[in-house]
């Protein structure tokens, strides 16, 4: 929400840090990272945490914070797949609706029970945050050992598996090719169309606009990105589903933070609580809509989770929320409230993701990817900290 | 200049741009050593850029000119470097830990220590001998949470004292500072020169300027206009440097057309939120009529803000007492509510309570009528940007655009944004509180030809001040606080400055 160029220029910077990253990473492996198959392998790998990531960024934005959205994730991911393995099995059993124990109704029923699940655990914790004036940082550090807790109840430690094949095309179906092509195309058309038609209405209002050129290569380098991502995607198998639920959902959030009434109180509620309150904004409310956002994102992250691993497990999803956190960071939200961009968040995910997939195909000990990514965040703070003018 | 005075500080040929604006244009300036020396200038003239620069808070290298303190030149990495050339700046926001006593906020950062532990006694005794020193009236184990204002800046002045200070700067020190905090704060400024200590003092007060400046600079646009001894200079000669132009007179006139009874206010008690103790609001009760402008006036801390503050639904708890607008009894219990009912409440401090400092103009003005913006769920764009450009151009706010950040605006500037909000809701009754509070001559007389042209449109204000001449200058009736009570509601005709005083403290 800074200046115009300020944004430009911090958007460029993370996105260069990402082509420095796969060229270093490519280098490396000796090709291996920059294969079809591996980039498609990442975008669904990292699909998970940046579900967690984009309803992330509203909590940080109203200057919240939430520790609890990975457990939560496992949780939600763990009775996705009770409902199919068990529940609705029993139920068939019981009653004779034999169609519901398989096929598309298990498997809307258990990412409708996921989702449910982290709604109303966010939602619970919402209350507590919003109503019950309790930190964030408490509820939801308290939150994430009850979730985990009683993921670990409920499962009794044992692997839940497998899941309904429908319920699995989650995480494992990919577009046609076709059909991604046509999307990439409509993408291509609608970010050349939306660039010239806001640029046209800034001038009517007298707007400083970008120079043309700046404006050319911001769109050209946004088209790129769309039509490499779907030629690499269809080159292996097409793009994944996970991936494409998470940027319909991505760009939903994104319209919502900035077009409604609900997204501009998150960013002034971050900005300034006392100001917003005495602005006519109803703080509670929205704090606790945040936090039933944020679950029901940590509630499609397990389901897709299940999904893709075709398990559900007692510790699915742990470290999730700080993956997210870290995500949101590197593209720019402030800790301190009131900035926060969706699309920059994603290209946070997509840096992580890349860092743990690189170093896994490098072999990197497990304990140095930890010390690593720690490192990494922590710098990407240090530098955007650094590079905010500072002003009185 | 018949005497040879020293010079102790010379600025020379300094500029400094920021995007968009040129906040320094080529300034030169002589401070001479033990003078007090004053800088005025409208909003945004670049006085708190240059004592920035001094300070150390813009480094070397981020300004062009250089300036000299006792002939070294000075080239400062940050405010650290100022502070151990003896610079010390005091702003209008206090600075200070809220939690810490006094005394550990007078020595913060130079706690007397023997390797790192700190001597509690000696920093007390420390403490308390700067006070006395000063003769500063503040009690020295206090938390300064529990001090008011004045008192707060007694501390912070005590603070920039305690180094070796050979250059003390004073951005707008009484803009928060009742009549009797000021006159302290002025004697304790002439005290210190006594002592040597040479002064800068920035202030909007002209007459507090003339009593006590030696010499008095003018900026505009960001650029020295003048510097003269104050006895060559008057009131309305500063007011025309300043402005460019001359100013006839300081208040527009009054022409109201004041029609019925629009709200009513009957024994309101409202205690403090958790505090079960002496309300701070007691048995108020007063109308509001259409088109009027209804000062109130008393005492900082005599609950004038906690009034209107719970009239708007936000502060503390009601105990008793009714509202009644249009003719029907209604219930405030949120900004929601009042905003809905047509109520507007534009906050005593802007920074804290009224701006969204780091967001751009546009999303400040609009965040309380987002409704009225909305098409099928969705801000409409255009719409918004066309009704902040009308606003912006009926306010006449200074920004290079309307994405600026407010953060980057004067302070009257950043005033007008913060009123802009307010009058987009399309308020009935619009309350505010301290509305000129920082901000200078010019902007002034725009604010209250702008409240004038509300109440001919049939908008009611209420405006609480604390400076005596502006409520006797544009209010129709008066309402006096005191001590929590109301001393007095008073017809604006031939009251006089002292009757209003004699009311709100209750000196017979
Ligand atoms: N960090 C900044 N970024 C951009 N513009 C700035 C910044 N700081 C100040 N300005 C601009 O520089 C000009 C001078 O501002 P400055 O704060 O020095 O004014 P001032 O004389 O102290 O005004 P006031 O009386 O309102 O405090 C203004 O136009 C302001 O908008
Ligand atoms: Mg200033």
């Amino acid at each position: 929400m800074k200046g115009l160029l300020a944004v430009d220029m911090r958007s460029y910077t993370i996105v260069l840090a990402l082509v420095v990253l796969w060229i270093a990473l490519s280098l490396l492996s000796d090709g291996a990272f920059f294969t079809p198959r591996n980039l498609s392998n990442l975008f669904r790998q990292g699909s998970v945490v940046a579900f967690i990531a984009v309803g992330m960024v509203l909590v940080i934005a109203a200057g919240q914070i939430d520790l609890s959205a990975g457990s939560l994730a496992g949780l939600a991911g763990a009775i996705a797949a009770l409902m199919q393995v068990r529940w609705l099995p029993a139920l068939a059993a019981s009653t004779g609706w034999t169609a519901l124990a398989s096929g598309w109704p298990a498997a809307i029923l258990s990412i409708a029970a996921a989702v449910a699940c982290g709604v109303a655990l966010g939602a619970v914790q919402g209350v507590w945050v919003a109503y019950g004036k309790v930190p964030a940082f408490i509820v939801t550090l308290g939150g994430s050992l009850v979730f985990r807790g009683w993921l670990l109840g409920i499962t009794r430690g044992v692997n839940i598996a497998p899941m309904d094949p429908k319920f699995q095309l989650l995480g494992q179906a990919y577009l046609s090719t076709g059909l991604g092509t046509t999307l990439g195309m409509i993408a291509v058309a609608a970010v050349i169309a939306y660039r010239i038609y806001s640029r046209i209405n800034r001038q009517r209002y007298g707007l400083t606009v970008r120079p043309v050129w700046l404006e050319a290569l911001a769109t050209v380098g946004v088209c790129a990105m769309i039509i490499f991502f779907v030629t690499q995607m269809n080159s292996y198998r097409g793009i994944p589903v996970p991936v494409i639920l998470l940027l319909a959902l991505a760009g939903l959030f994104t319209f919502i933070t900035t077009r409604t009434q609900f997204g501009r109180h998150v960013y002034a509620i971050g900005g300034n609580i006392e100001a917003a309150r005495l602005s006519g904004i109803n703080i509670r409310q929205s704090i606790f809509k945040i936090f039933m956002v944020v679950g029901a994102m940590a509630g499609v992250s397990g389901a897709v989770l299940s999904a893709r691993l075709n398990v559900a497990t007692a510790n699915a999803g742990s470290q999730f929320e700080l993956n997210a956190i870290a995500a949101c960071v590197i593209g720019g939200t402030s800790l301190a409230g009131g900035e926060g961009s969706i699309p920059m968040a994603l290209i946070g995910a997509l840096i992580m993701a890349s860092v743990d997939n690189g170093m896994s195909l490098l072999n990197v000990e497990s304990f140095w990817q930890q010390i690593i990514k720690g490192l990494i965040l922590a710098t990407a703070v240090l530098i955007d900290v650094n590079s905010r003018k500072g002003r009185d | 200049m018949p005497e040879q005075k020293k010079v102790l500080l010379r600025i020379s040929n300094v500029s400094k741009s920021f995007p968009g604006t040129k906040a320094l244009d080529n300034v030169s300036l002589d401070v001479y050593e033990g003078e007090i020396h004053a800088i005025c200038g409208e909003n945004g003239a670049g006085k708190s850029t240059l004592m920035k620069i001094l300070s150390g808070v813009y480094p070397g290298g981020s300004y062009e000119g250089e300036f000299f303190l006792q002939g070294t030149k000075c080239q400062f990495a940050g405010v650290k470097d100022s502070e151990q050339f003896g610079i010390r700046i005091i702003y209008q926001e206090l600075t200070l830990v809220p939690q810490m006593t006094v005394a550990e906020n007078i020595l913060l950062g130079a706690e007397p220590n023997k390797y790192g532990i700190i001597n509690q006694n000696q920093l007390y005794s420390q403490a308390e001998q700067l006070l006395k020193e000063y003769d500063l009236n503040v009690p020295c184990s206090a938390k300064v949470s529990s001090l008011g204002i004045g008192q707060q800046q007694m501390v912070e002045i005590a603070k920039a004292l305690s180094g070796r200070a050979r250059l003390l700067i004073l951005d707008e020190p009484t803009s928060a500072l009742t009549i009797d905090e000021t006159e302290t704060l002025l004697r304790i400024i002439r005290e210190l020169k006594g002592r040597g200590v040479t002064c800068i003092y920035i202030s909007h007060k002209l007459e507090e300027v003339f009593e006590i400046a030696d010499r008095i600079s003018v900026l505009r646009d960001g650029k020295l206009i003048g510097t003269a001894e104050t006895s060559q200079l008057d009131h309305n000669k500063v007011v025309s440097m300043m402005v460019g132009r001359e100013m006839e007179s300081q208040y527009p006139p009054r022409q109201r057309q004041v029609g019925d009874v629009i709200l009513s206010v009957k024994n309101w008690t409202v205690v403090k939120d958790g505090g079960a103790s002496r309300p701070v609001v007691q048995d108020v009760s007063f109308d509001l009529r259409r088109g009027e402008v209804l000062g109130i006036a008393g005492l900082m801390g005599s609950g004038r803000t906690e009034l209107v503050q719970s009239i708007f639904g936000e502060y503390g708890k009601r105990v008793s007492g009714e509202l009644i607008l249009n003719g029907e009894p209604v219930t405030i219990n949120s900004s929601q509510d009042a905003i809905k009912h047509g109520l507007a409440l534009l906050a005593e401090d802007r920074k804290q309570l009224s701006l969204i400092l780091k967001h751009p103009i546009l999303t400040n003005v609009t965040i309380s009528s987002l409704r009225e913006l909305l098409r099928g769920g969705v801000i409409d764009q255009n719409r918004e940007l066309s009704a902040v450009h009308d606003y912006r151009d009926r306010l006449a706010i200074k920004a290079p655009s309307v994405h600026t950040v407010v953060n980057e605006l004067s302070g009257g500037n950043q005033q007008k944004v913060a009123i802009a909000k307010w009058l987009m809701t399309d308020p009935q009754v619009l309350i505010m509180d301290e509305p000129t509070r920082g901000i200078d001559v010019g902007t002034k007389y725009e604010v209250y030809k702008l409240m004038n042209d509300l109440t001919s449109r049939g908008v009611s204000i209420i405006m609480v001040s604390s400076e005596l001449p502006e409520v006797l200058g544009m209010s129709d009736r008066i309402l006096v606080m005191r001590e929590g009570t109301m001393a007095g509601i008073v017809d604006n005709d031939n009251v006089s400055m002292e009757e209003i005083m004699l009311l709100a403290t209750g000196a017979a």
